[in-house]
């Protein structure tokens, strides 16, 4: 049982995480590239020359976007073992697990991992203001496990009372605040910043939505190797 | 009475590895998205920003 749930992650992670750099490099990075111009002083902000919004940015890096690869597959991967151990949990609990009821999950999995941090703390360029990392790595990890909490009530809640608690756990982290910084000190234009945070979440949507798929696939097909292997 | 059973022996079989699915996720994405080391933080950088973690 455990090589089902080991294997049908790393499958998932593995192909969701590959797609999902991809979107990011060919997304994402490129306004991150945009901003490090502005975080390292190359291009000044309402300095005294204008500043053309279509600078050149460097090309594909081998080293930097291989890392950027292997650690969004690894990333994928952690969010796909968290996904298959809540799958398999629901599917005892009479719920199908297939490719097609993982895009709900993957969606359900989306709000809590990135839109529900996002709410409050948006993806942030480079350069940008912030409160202590230790400080927001907190607020980050209790938004995310009450957002999940929050996720399954709404999926497998049977009442009202479930739902009314599920509404107050998302709500909650937002309304008691994160941390933020005191002043705003960030250098890069706004219209990066915001392009940026769009990005980053539309993207995360599109991915969490293959990891969905992907991890109920594998589930399935995994479950179905072990009964074939269980009566042979 | 032999479903309940088979159900319940289910449950034991299937919540452990559940749970430690669980936590090996959550400790890939500490380690990946979270821990300050530098060498850590700048192999994943571009992606921690990308999926949102807080990464300064």
């Amino acid at each position: 049982m455990t090589s089902r749930f080991l294997i049908s992650a790393l499958f998932a992670g593995a192909c969701a995480g590959v797609i999902a750099a991809l979107l990011q490099y060919v997304f994402v990075q490129p306004v991150l590239l945009h901003a490090e111009l502005y975080e390292g002083g190359e291009l000044v902000h309402f300095g005294a020359e204008p500043v053309s919004a279509h600078p050149e940015l460097p090309g594909f890096d081998a080293v930097r976007d291989g890392l950027s690869i292997v650690f969004t597959m690894l990333i994928y991967t952690g969010y796909a073992l968290m996904m298959v151990a809540a799958m398999g949990l629901a599917e005892e609990r009479g719920a199908q697990i297939n490719a097609r009821t993982g895009i709900v999950w993957g969606v359900a999995g989306f709000v809590a991992f990135h839109l529900a941090p996002g709410f409050t703390l948006a993806p942030e360029v480079p350069g940008v203001a912030a409160a202590d990392v230790g400080a927001r790595q907190i607020w980050w990890f209790a938004t995310v496990g009450t957002a999940a909490v929050a996720m399954w009530l709404v999926a497998f809640g049977q009442n009202w009372m479930a739902w009314g608690i599920a509404a107050i756990l998302l709500a909650a982290p937002h309304v008691i605040g994160a941390p933020e910084p005191d002043t705003f000190t960030g250098p890069v234009p706004t219209e990066i910043a915001a392009l940026y945070a769009a990005r980053a979440l539309g993207v995360g949507l599109a991915a969490w939505v293959l990891l969905g798929m992907f991890a109920g696939y594998f589930w399935q097909r995994e479950g179905v190797h072990e009964a074939a292997a269980a009566k042979a | 009475m032999t479903t309940l059973t088979k159900t319940r022996a289910l449950s034991r079989s299937r919540f452990a590895p559940a749970l430690f699915a669980a936590i090996l996720g959550v400790a890939v994405i500490s380690l990946t998205g979270h821990v300050q080391a530098a060498a850590l933080h700048d192999a994943a950088h571009d992606v921690r920003h990308a999926t949102g973690f807080p990464c300064h």
